[in-house]
């Protein structure tokens, strides 16, 4: 399928200085490409660069088969809408108007707006769900009402491409989901090629047909999410010496406890991992076993347990993996049990806490120590 | 989608008309007592009769004739005119800079273009002998540019709305200085002229100063006009502006040299008079309660004509046979509604 958004070697970064090169982006009609990468790395940059705010350094940008430098600004108006982060505060203005403003590349001379125009600015309104507000002064909206007005004031301009720098920046969880899931259903309906910039990379990955990661000079990766969130990609791209990114769940966990095991959890089932959590914030570096891999709790016990005892997916638990379980737990201070059911998969276990009891090592019950 | 469309409101033309009628209204009320209130007391019956003989007739011979018609007639237009214009110019300087406290006075602009008529009255005089209305409305017009360029320079480093009306006073004590300067080593004959006008002021206005003021200021007034849609558009920032087709960089430069020439008219033909510029378009927009340039505009024209028409009125009565300056009276008027509006903007902030 040919593009409808191109660059060519495009070098972007202010006063003649080269901030990035080597942007090559390929993007169909109706796709959304999302920019993530720490602050500062220079997707404002880029943005501004495709949208013209910011003159071009070298390479080429093309939309609709035309370079940026071609289109009058007019006509540009029809191809390309922006939701900016500058904090606008126009005075006395109603929502509606700030919408309406969106028709500016259609009205006459002096603005007047026709049956037609009014209709798309009801329909944009519609679109984010934001009638109620007509009639509501700008200045006096919240963040995430402001936001999908600017979203309306876009998508009036009845443009092929929008593009929006950190459009989810100052809204709560329900309004980042809304406002992405309004751009979707755009990018899905109307054909509309959306380009973003996010900072919620588990929501970037969910969102997106195609991630460009800006870090330094180039460009770090460039493709769909499977693609680019290889193993690790997202610690480097953000240099994080601490923590983790789940590339499965898409979030995020803090940093493992340093040190031996003190405790061990028996867990399973997605029971441990709030256990597991609630060790790492106390700072208390734990052992967990017997998971199964294809167990939820071992995706977070990777990342937070000092060492782990699993099983394959699959396949059966041996004795072997007792063995390995038992030899952890007994150089731990405390056994913890999540409460995972014991049934004829994971009887070994049951064996484990036998094992303690007999051992004289506290067993303590989770559900027993977080009720009191 | 249609019978929709139509609960959908954009802008309020009831609302419009009625300030409209209500300015038309007042601006009546002021022409009719300016006519009649003055040192010399004509009966308004005898007015209306030499009104209308005066139209048919031409200018009657009597003092009283002489008197509304070389006198107060003129200067009462030139009041209506030049106070629209600030008010316009004012508009415009807060349409540029984003910032409600703008206006051709506080920014120093004023200051500037008194400075160089100040500069053309002393030394230019010698050479050309008198100086007509266009070569001082010409130098003002070079004296707003210049100002407005180096405050505009200023502008870029600073982004809050205090810091720039700093710049602005700040200049406009320079431009004040470089003219006491100036004064300092002239010719007495040409420090009175200078004076009598740097205070501000409506009196001796001439049909000749009318007529110059019409020409520059309706036009004037008609280009503000015809840049409402883009200037609707600016109020969303540069960026959002750009987007939407407007080529931004032309659309300043014209939004400069239109309000330039406004406050030109109004610094050349009745020296500086202050804070019209800003709390015209604020009173203005609050009547309105909307920012909608296309009503905005004709309404602080108005506006602003009843205010300088009211304020020439107590200037040349509250005190006679003593006028005040015109600055005088706008500044008791115009100064506590800027402090009004930077304590509100700064409650808003906070």
């Amino acid at each position: 399928m040919e593009p409808y958004f191109k660059t060519e070697d495009l070098a972007v970064g202010y006063d003649g200085n080269i901030l990035i090169h080597d942007i090559n982006i390929r993007l169909e009609k109706g796709k959304i490409l999302t920019l993530i990468g720490p602050n500062g790395a220079g997707k404002s940059t880029i943005l501004k660069s495709i949208t013209r705010h910011l003159q071009t350094i070298s390479g080429r940008v093309f939309v609709g088969g035309q370079s940026l430098q071609q289109w009058q600004p007019k006509e540009l108006a029809k191809q390309v809408a922006v939701v900016l982060t500058d904090r606008i505060r126009p005075e006395l203005t109603t929502c509606a108007e700030v919408v309406a403003m969106g028709r500016y590349p259609y009205t006459n001379l002096f603005g007047r707006l026709t049956e037609e125009d009014k209709a798309a600015v009801w329909e944009a309104m519609e679109r984010v769900h934001g009638l109620e507000l007509a009639q509501r002064d700008f200045s006096a909206l919240s963040d995430g009402q402001r936001q999908r007005i600017l979203l309306a004031r876009a998508l009036c301009q009845e443009p092929e491409v929008i593009v929006l720098d950190e459009p989810t920046a100052y809204l709560d969880i329900r309004y980042k989901i809304e406002l992405l899931d309004i751009l979707r259903e755009m990018a899905r309906e109307k054909g509309i090629t959306v380009i973003l910039s996010l900072h919620e990379i588990d929501l970037a990955a969910k969102v997106s047909d195609y991630l460009l990661c800006v870090k330094g000079e180039t460009i770090a990766g460039f493709g769909t999410p499977e693609q680019v969130l290889q193993s690790h990609a997202i610690e480097s791209l953000y240099d994080m010496e601490a923590g983790s990114y789940n590339r499965l769940f898409g979030s995020v966990e803090m940093p493992k406890p340093e040190g031996k095991p003190r405790v061990f959890v028996i867990a399973g089932a997605g029971f441990g991992i709030p256990v597991y959590r609630e060790l790492q914030k106390k700072g208390i570096p734990f052992a967990t076993g017997i998971l199964f891999e294809n167990d939820v709790d071992f995706q977070v016990a990777q990342t937070l347990a000092s060492a782990v005892v699993s099983v394959p997916a699959f396949e059966e638990m041996t004795d072997a993996h007792f063995a390995q379980a038992a030899r952890l737990l007994r150089q731990c201070a405390a056994v913890i049990d999540a409460g995972t059911p014991l049934g004829q998969m994971n009887e070994g276990n049951g064996k484990l806490l036998k094992l303690a009891r007999e051992e004289g090592i506290p067993v303590t019950i989770w559900k027993e120590m977080t009720a009191c | 989608m249609k019978e929709n469309t139509e609960t959908l409101r954009l802008g309020n033309p009831g609302r419009f008309w009625g300030v409209m009628a209500l300015l038309w209204g007042l601006l009546l009320l002021a022409l009719v007592l300016n006519v009649n209130i003055g040192s010399v007391s004509i009966r308004p019956g005898e007015i209306y009769a030499m009104l209308w003989d005066g139209l048919r007739h031409g200018v009657g011979s009597s003092t009283e004739s002489q008197i509304l018609f070389r006198i107060r007639i003129p200067r009462m237009l030139l009041a209506a005119i030049l106070g629209g214009a600030l008010s316009v110019s004012g508009y415009l300087l807060q349409v540029f800079f984003r910032n409600p406290i703008a206006g051709p006075f506080v920014l120093g602009i004023s200051s500037g273009a008194k400075m160089v008529v100040g500069i053309t009255l002393i030394f230019l005089a010698e050479f050309l002998g008198s100086v007509r209305p266009v070569t001082l409305i010409l130098a003002a017009f070079a004296g707003s540019l210049l100002i407005t360029s180096v405050v505009l320079l200023f502008s870029q480093k600073v982004h809050s709305m205090s810091m720039l009306l700093v710049i602005g006073i700040m200049v406009g004590y320079i431009c004040g200085a470089v003219t006491d300067f100036c004064v300092t080593f002239a010719d007495d004959h040409d420090v009175v002229n200078l004076t009598n006008w740097s205070m501000g002021t409506f009196s001796g206005a001439s049909w000749e100063d009318v007529g110059l003021s019409a020409a520059l200021c309706l036009p004037g007034i008609l280009g503000a006009l015809a840049l409402c849609k883009p200037i609707s558009a600016y109020a969303l920032g540069e960026g959002y502006a750009q987007s939407m087709g407007i080529r931004v960089k032309p659309f300043r430069v014209v939004l400069i040299l239109l309000s330039s020439l406004l406050s030109a008219c109004v610094t050349a033909l009745a020296g500086p008079i202050s804070f019209v510029g800003i709390a015209v378009p604020h009173i203005t927009r609050s009547l309105l309660k909307s920012s909608k340039p296309a009503y905005v505009i004709p309404a602080s024209f108005f506006c602003g004509a009843v205010f300088c028409v009211f304020c020439d009125l107590l200037a040349r009565t509250v005190f006679a046979p003593t006028e005040l300056a015109i600055g005088t009276v706008t500044s008791i008027f115009g100064a506590p509604v800027v402090i009004y509006m930077m304590i509100r903007r700064k409650r808003q902030e906070v």
